[in-house]
């Protein structure tokens, strides 16, 4: 197991490109709901007659 | 007139498009997972090491994925863009913008992980090599996309701005798909994005296909929900938000 | 022209003027954009022989050779029609091997001997499991059949 984890003295090169493309998946999900619940809740907002909505 | 374009206008609508990329987006997301987990495994524990780079050559799972994604997501980008200016499509338009943060995060990764790459291979993280060089322009394009569509204020203005700077950044994209083979670069040729037979064996290549693969059906997942925000947004005051938000 | 058509031509505008000042002002660069230069570039008198310069190809098997004790070192680039003797002192990348392609940074002296202060290795683009690469080498005489980029792929003389 211990072998798998330093893959041949490349662990340090490796791990961290996986770990910077995983950050980059995870972000870009969170990013994309995030900006639709805003939007949504935005949207929402306008329809219950709420001025506020309209300016964000 | 012969032809019949109601597929396409239909694609012009907001309403149709919003309800459309909710009903993909799960058909997309889920057998990007699947594809990615199964990519990751096969990259990591079942293909074999190489002959001359060790373990080390396993970088090219996230690398040549990130790198295919940065250069794709711009040309879907581009096309977005140039159907918007030639038909005024608000969707097309709103298409183009939700591709400029994922195609620049992907241009980072793949930046980064092709430093990560470099430093034990070639012996340096960066070199100011044709092919290093043009995909940083990629990530300046996206940048410059990402500023001039939030510095203009008009949306109708930002969409055509932005929609030229796309259009015109698209000379980029072959630079960096032929940098590797129209000038001496340190960086390889494609092993697997050429007409020729892939440059590895089918262990090393599956687990990299299923990378490339679910990679796209990631993109396109992510994509449509951003799409999705950038109608809403757009589209405030329609009343069929009403019908669509039940 | 209908507006739409006009459109399209801004677009195809757009995309043409690009494309012919980006190949333009590629061809006016290309001696900037090249990365490194060959032997055969650098006996043609292409490569910029006043200044430093990078000096690519591949490390001819069987001229590497390590001063004792020491990291000076030597060996020559091929590119399988000139050759060039490159001298170094410092630490190798982990791909510098024989037979493997090579990027070395430097001067090219009067005597003909490139005098490089950094090297780098430049892989190709085949990837195969060791014992692959050891069974294809045992079949060619224990060497690796060389693979040079098919672009200048010349017989060897």
């Amino acid at each position: 197991m211990s072998e798998f984890f330093a893959m041949d003295g490349y662990a340090a090169f490796l791990w961290p490109s996986y770990l910077i493309t995983f950050v980059a998946i995870v972000a870009n999900i969170v990013i994309a709901l995030k900006a639709h619940a805003s939007a949504r809740a935005a949207a929402l907002r306008r329809l219950e007659g709420d001025p506020a909505g309209t300016q964000t | 007139m012969g032809t019949n374009w109601a597929w396409f206008h239909r694609f012009g609508s907001p309403p149709h498009v919003y309800r459309l990329a909710g009903l993909l987006t799960p058909w997309f997301a889920w057998p990007a997972a699947l594809s990615i987990l199964a990519a990751l495994y096969g990259g990591l524990v079942l293909a074999p090491p190489d002959y001359q780079q060790g373990e080390g050559f396993r970088i090219i799972y996230v690398h040549a994925p990130s790198a295919w994604l940065s250069v794709m997501i711009y040309a879907v980008m581009a096309t977005a863009a140039g159907v918007g200016l030639i038909w005024r499509m608000k969707v097309a338009h709103a298409a183009a913008a939700s591709c400029a943060g994922i195609g620049a995060w992907f241009t980072v990764v793949s930046l980064v992980t092709g430093m990560l790459w470099g430093k034990p291979m070639w012996g340096t993280y960066w070199v100011w090599d044709p092919r290093l060089t043009a995909q940083l322009v990629l990530l300046f394009l996206y940048l410059g996309y990402i500023g001039l569509r939030s510095g203009i204020d008009d949306l109708g203005r930002a969409d055509r701005a932005s929609a030229v700077l796309a259009l015109v950044g698209v000379v980029n994209i072959p630079i960096i798909r032929y940098s590797v083979e129209w000038w001496n670069s340190i960086h390889q040729a494609p092993s697997v994005m050429k007409m020729a037979k892939p440059s590895m064996p089918m262990e090393m290549l599956v687990p990299l296909l299923l990378m490339f693969l679910g990679f796209t059906l990631y993109f396109a997942a992510v994509m449509l929900v951003r799409l999705r925000a950038e109608i809403l947004r757009r589209e405030r005051s329609a009343s069929w938000i009403r019908e669509a938000l039940r | 022209m209908t507006p739409r058509q006009r459109r399209v031509a801004l677009v195809v505008g757009i995309l043409a003027g690009v494309s012919v000042a980006g190949l333009l002002a590629l061809s006016a660069f290309r001696e900037n954009v090249m990365f490194f230069f060959d032997p055969s570039q650098v006996a043609a008198g292409d490569a910029p022989i006043d200044k430093r310069f990078r000096l690519g190809g591949m490390v001819r098997p069987g001229t590497v050779e390590r001063e004792a004790g020491s990291l000076d070192m030597s060996f020559v680039v091929t590119d399988f029609e000139r050759d060039v003797k490159v001298v170094y002192t410092g630490v190798l990348p982990d791909l510098f091997r024989e037979n493997q392609g090579v990027v070395a940074h430097g001067r090219l002296g009067d005597d003909g001997i490139f005098v490089a202060d950094e090297i780098l290795a430049k892989h190709d683009e085949n990837y195969m499991p060791p014992e692959v690469a050891k069974a294809i080498k045992s079949k060619h005489g224990g060497v690796m059949p060389v693979d040079p980029d098919p672009r200048k792929a010349k017989p060897e003389t």
